[in-house]
């Protein structure tokens, strides 16, 4: 108990570095995975792509990232064994991050497919697990993230397939597509639209506005979101009767016009991504933080202490910085790398990523973004909507799976005995 | 950066666009006979053999267009349609070039004379060969758009349009054959037999133009097919 109120204020500091650092990484790359799509397709130039990823990885940080951080700082490691050393808990989670944060860098370096979600996760079951005993790990709650981790590919591609094949059928298989897509895209808006609200409403607003009475019924949260998703849905139609059909383009590529009605709706997915990733990968940087915090300050482990929002600003805040000094090169390149990806494939892709990871964010379960969308990709792929998908790519991400776990456990073991011998 | 190389290393290129460069080449192979039976009958070969040479350009250049294709599709490639029947596509495409290059070739080598009555009819014979190949174009051209529309609805019923109308121009080729044969057969006693031999086996390789064009929409047709 002495340690933290001697050391509190370094501890303190630590967990603000460590945790920009950490976000500061998830901004500068696992950002650009989510937007370049957007970039590829041409639907966005990489400055709107950066100010829209501003934007709504803020609002999904703060406005729907409270139960994935909650996850991160309590589910994992069961506060209960700790509350007579909560020291432990502060260099363990110091550690989780410092540990995910190196594995990350070099990954970065070697070029490996890494996800911070599975190096952090993979971080705090190494300390818990070895430093503290193994019981001290929610075993039930890690095998329930795993499995996310499999599931979530798998429904945003099931996800992303259906959503193709259903462009297939009502607008691009039409005798006139034009009309069709000025017809059905609005639809789509609407349903973007109505899924991010509602999952903020239901979710993730409770997490910001703690304590106070104002609540929303489940039928209010329903209202409300369908009057955001049909506001939204008529400003994407008056986008669309801007939108005028190009006889010249079109001699050339039939659906010339009709891509540029899709970059439209591209323009709200890439909100909805950008806003389900930082309601999902900002936890990876604030959770741990949030947890050293909340013990420095009350001195226990209580799970239920209340945690300050501007926790999650200071993440939101470090993905910004990542996004503005890094993130735009990597942006940049893959945007020109997979340009294969038009706007009537990539916005399937994107939506259906977007709705699942914004659906684990409900449920507290961390995932990865990029993997999600790469299963999201495949989905198009299998829809037979793209040219050629390399699948190696697919056995990399496995690859580095089995590497990452470890990895980022053993790192964090040797992190979390470190600090121990430094500060006692 | 890592996350980033993985997930934009997961597209790799697709092979619609260069297909349809590659048949664009050959075909621009096809189209320059048009040229070269005029030069030929217009006894110019000094032209015919300028427009020869283009024509062995053309060939060269399909092929390695259609080699570095090969290689840019390894097994590890998921695509749209079946790899094996966009190589045969491609195999098709290129035999097109090749005898356009054989036709060159061999009536360059022997400086072949095509008998004064025959002109008109051999040139219209090309012509329709051309129009033929030409067709197949059209219609790989269609693939990008094919690939959008996941292969299905309005785009096929419109590709198969374009199939069907490559027959017909492959059947009018096979009837201008008939009539050409036919016409030679009552001249030939008046020329050399070995060059009418020659000239019986050129007509056989521009019906074969044709044929080759066909095959390439027959080729296009068992790729959409699911």
């Amino acid at each position: 108990m002495e340690i933290i109120a001697e050391y509190g204020h370094i501890l303190l500091i630590l967990a603000c570095c460590f945790g920009l650092f950490m976000a500061w990484g998830v901004g500068a790359n696992d950002v650009a995975n989510a937007m370049g799509t957007s970039v590829g397709s041409k639907a966005l130039t990489i400055k709107q792509a950066i100010i829209i990823a501003m934007i709504f990885e803020f609002l999904g940080a703060y406005l729907a990232g409270g139960a994935v951080t909650s996850t991160i700082r309590q589910g994992i490691v069961d506060p209960i064994l700790l509350e007579d050393s909560p020291e432990l808990l502060v260099y363990g989670m110091l550690a989780a991050l410092l540990a995910a944060g190196t594995w990350l860098l070099i990954a970065s370096i070697l070029g490996w497919p890494v996800s911070t979600t599975h190096s952090i996760v993979g971080a705090i079951v190494g300390f818990a697990a070895v430093g503290i005993s193994v019981d001290a790990v929610a075993w039930g709650k890690v095998a329930s993230i795993v499995a996310s981790w499999v599931v979530s590919p798998l429904l945003a591609g099931t996800i992303a397939f259906w959503i193709f094949r259903s462009v297939q059928y009502l607008i691009l298989n039409t005798d006139d597509p034009f009309t069709q897509a000025k017809r059905y895209i609005p639809f789509y808006i609407f349903v973007v639209g109505f899924l991010i609200s509602m999952v903020t409403f239901v979710k993730g607003l409770k997490h910001v506005i703690k304590g106070s009475s104002w609540e929303l019924s489940f039928l209010q949260s329903a209202l409300i979101s369908a009057v955001i998703g049909l506001l939204l849905a008529f400003l994407g139609t008056y986008f669309l009767t801007r939108i005028k059909r190009n006889e010249t383009e079109e001699s050339a590529h039939r659906f010339a016009s009709v891509e540029k009605m899709f970059a439209v709706l591209m323009i709200f997915t890439a909100c909805a991504m950008a806003f389900a990733h930082g309601s999902n990968d900002v936890a990876n940087a604030v959770g741990p933080m949030a947890a050293v915090i909340s013990v420095v300050q009350t001195s226990s482990v209580s799970a239920t202490s209340a945690m300050p929002s501007w926790i999650l600003l200071l993440g939101a805040l470090g993905i910004v910085i990542g996004l503005a000094t890094y993130g735009f090169k990597v942006m940049a390149t893959i945007g020109r790398k997979i340009t294969e990806l038009t706007p009537s494939r990539g916005f399937a892709a994107e939506m259906s990523a977007a709705a699942t990871v914004v659906l684990a964010s409900a449920t507290g379960l961390p995932v990865s973004t990029t993997h999600t969308l790469v299963g999201a990709v495949l989905g198009v792929g299998l829809a037979r909507g793209i040219g050629a998908l390399n699948l190696r790519v697919v056995g990399s991400i496995f690859m580095s799976w089995v590497i990452t776990l470890p990895a980022g456990a053993g790192l964090s073991i040797v992190f979390f005995f470190f600090f121990k011998g430094v500060f006692g | 950066m890592a996350l980033g190389s993985a997930f934009s290393n997961l597209f790799g290129r697709s092979p619609i666009k260069p297909m349809q460069e590659h048949m664009a080449v050959a075909v621009k192979a096809a189209e320059k006979l048009v040229d070269f039976f005029e030069a030929v009958t217009n006894d110019d070969w000094e032209t015919a053999e300028t427009i020869q040479r283009l024509i062995k350009d053309y060939e060269n250049q399909a092929d390695d267009l259609k080699k570095q294709l090969r290689l840019q599709l390894p097994k590890s490639l998921f695509l749209p349609v079946p790899r094996t029947d966009l190589l045969e596509l491609l195999g098709t495409q290129d035999r097109i070039a090749n005898r356009a290059k054989d036709i060159a070739g061999i009536m360059l080598g022997r400086r072949m004379r095509i008998p004064e009555p025959l002109h008109q009819q051999i040139l219209a014979f090309v012509d329709s060969a051309v129009k033929t190949s030409h067709q197949a174009l059209i219609a790989i051209n269609e693939l990008e758009e094919l690939l959008e529309s996941g292969f299905g609805g309005r785009e096929l019923a419109l590709v198969e349009n374009m199939i069907e109308k490559l027959d017909q121009y492959e059947r009018h080729n096979d009837d201008l054959e008939v009539t050409i044969r036919a016409t030679l057969f009552r001249l030939e006693a008046d020329f050399p037999p070995v060059d009418v031999m020659f000239l019986y086996r050129v007509i056989d390789w521009i019906g074969d133009l044709a044929n080759r064009a066909q095959s390439v929409g027959s080729r296009l047709q068992v790729l959409l097919a699911r």
